[in-house]
């Protein structure tokens, strides 16, 4: 199992610890409905430097990223990012990521999952016919996810850059804390609003942000957030999770990512999915909240009201925020319309559910 | 973390407190614990016969779902009505106010023969 730069500081605040994509990460510091409520209406800190990072670099690292990403990654220009996929060749998702357009025409950071970083990197090469410099920083990458409504408010006076203004799925290189060439980013998987850094751990580096940023952030009640409340936060925005609600066998218009799919250019399944933009997908990623008692989870089934199957709960949770049960799940797309009235199974009982847009937040 | 030395305890995180041949039933401090933030009780088994380490009921966390096990044989008596609208009384107070179930035991000689606290604390350090 390995470990993160910030392992030690998470044993020493008494996280509850788990082995996460090989990883030893926090899962839980306070509790999740108290750290989930610290985002939400302040600030929390995530270390996710779990998460893997490429560059790729060349006169053809755009093409490279064309060729093998859903989004239009043409429309990116230097310091602004995106959220896009990457599809097999039977119309399933390889991953989804973030596509950071460091220099244009030029140099590329790629964010992917941790469980897939090597599957990624294996993917991404077997395109790379024409010499793009690929390289895998993940190993020496820190990425600490400050996020909350007063995450920028208390880091600004720790960086020149303008964070309380950063527009959100923008980017910025500069000094932060003291250190030099801190990616800072106007992104985040919370819906909260916040930042996200990305700094390699030479010299103490790491140490010093994370030291930093606790003794300007914690006076103003800034804590340290587990992956727990990392996944209700984002299943509260309905923010997909790979390996729970998109793989390697779901479509991204299933998913209801058709807004990252864009048909302007030649990539990985476009002609299967356009026709399944032409002629409709079989099921749907709906969101949906429960009106009995009950609370959906991970591969519970759906059925209709006369106990035909019609689906799979992909996500769920009792949302800390809403205080309600909400969940997300594929269900034939004649079932996927608002308000429809749908159940999940629950220990061999079927429990009473709606079809509700999403963010549920 | 403290389990008290009147009660009994199972390898499955339940304590049992006797009084008579009544039983008192719920989850341990090192349960709750592990679970983390608690967000529905459910039982559905009142008025029914069951046998030992049958399932009784389900705790919910906010991550995680854990089936309850009855300690011993009985009939359930009742179930503890404040944790339907209070859950987190399991986590904030496992052994008085987040008591889950009231028991009518069988063989209060089942009980002896469970762990004694000190028993139960060297399975869980």
């Amino acid at each position: 199992m390995k470990n993160t730069a910030f392992t030690e500081k998470h044993i020493a605040l008494g996280a509850k610890m788990a082995e996460f994509a090989g990883y030893n990460m926090p899962i839980s510091y306070s509790g999740i409905n108290d750290e989930h409520a610290t985002v939400r209406n302040n600030a929390g800190i995530f270390d996710v430097s779990h998460m893997g990072e490429f560059i790729l670099k060349g006169e053809n690292a755009l093409d490279l990223i064309q060729r093998v990403t859903s989004n239009d990654a043409s429309k990116l220009t230097a310091g602004k990012a995106q959220y896009s996929c990457l599809p097999n060749n039977d119309g399933g998702i390889v991953d989804d990521l973030l596509v950071y357009c460091v220099e244009e025409n030029k140099v590329y950071m790629l964010v992917v999952n941790a469980s897939n970083i090597e599957k990624d990197w294996n993917w991404i090469s077997t395109f790379n016919s024409k010499n793009v410099e690929m390289h895998n920083i993940s190993d020496k990458t820190c990425l600490l996810a400050i996020q909350g409504p007063n995450a920028t408010k208390i880091l600004q006076p720790l960086t020149d850059i303008d964070i309380l203004n950063m527009k959100y799925y923008t980017f910025a290189k500069g000094k932060f804390a003291g250190v030099d060439n801190v990616l800072i980013s106007a992104t985040g998987y919370t819906g909260a609003g916040g930042i996200e850094i990305y700094f390699e751990d030479k010299n103490g580096d790491a140490e010093k942000i994370w030291n930093a940023i606790f003794e300007i952030g914690a006076p103003q009640g800034l804590k340290p957030i587990g992956l727990g409340a990392r996944d209700t936060l984002r299943l509260e925005m309905g923010f997909c999770l790979y390996g729970n609600d998109i793989n390697d066998t779901t479509s991204p218009l299933e998913a209801g990512l058709g807004w990252i799919t864009k048909f302007t250019k030649d990539f990985t399944s476009k002609n299967i999915f356009e026709k399944q933009k032409a002629e409709g997908v079989k099921r749907k990623l709906v969101g949906f909240e429960m009106i009995d008692r009950g609370i959906p989870r991970h591969d519970y089934l759906i059925k209709d009201a006369a106990g035909n199957l019609i689906g799979k709960v992909t996500s769920g949770t009792q949302a800390p925020s809403l205080n309600k049960a909400v969940g997300l799940g594929y269900v034939a797309t004649e079932h996927a319309s608002l308000d429809n009235e749908i159940f999940i199974e629950i220990r061999n009982s079927l429990v009473k559910a709606k079809v509700v847009k999403f963010p549920f937040a | 973390m403290n389990f008290p030395s009147n009660f009994r305890y199972t390898k499955d995180h339940e304590w049992i407190s006797l009084d008579g041949n009544i039983a008192t039933v719920g989850i341990t401090d090192f349960a709750q614990s592990e679970l983390g933030d608690i967000v529905y009780v459910e039982i559905d088994s009142v008025g029914k016969t069951l046998a030992a380490e049958t399932v009784f009921g389900t705790v919910e966390a906010v991550k995680t779902v854990s089936d309850l096990f009855l300690p011993v044989a009985g009939k359930i008596l009742e179930f503890n009505a404040a944790l339907e609208k209070q859950p987190e009384l399991v986590n904030n107070d496992p052994y008085v106010g987040g008591w889950m179930i009231k028991l009518e035991v069988a063989d209060v000689k089942d009980v002896e023969a469970l762990l004694d606290a000190a028993a139960y604390q060297n399975l869980v350090h």
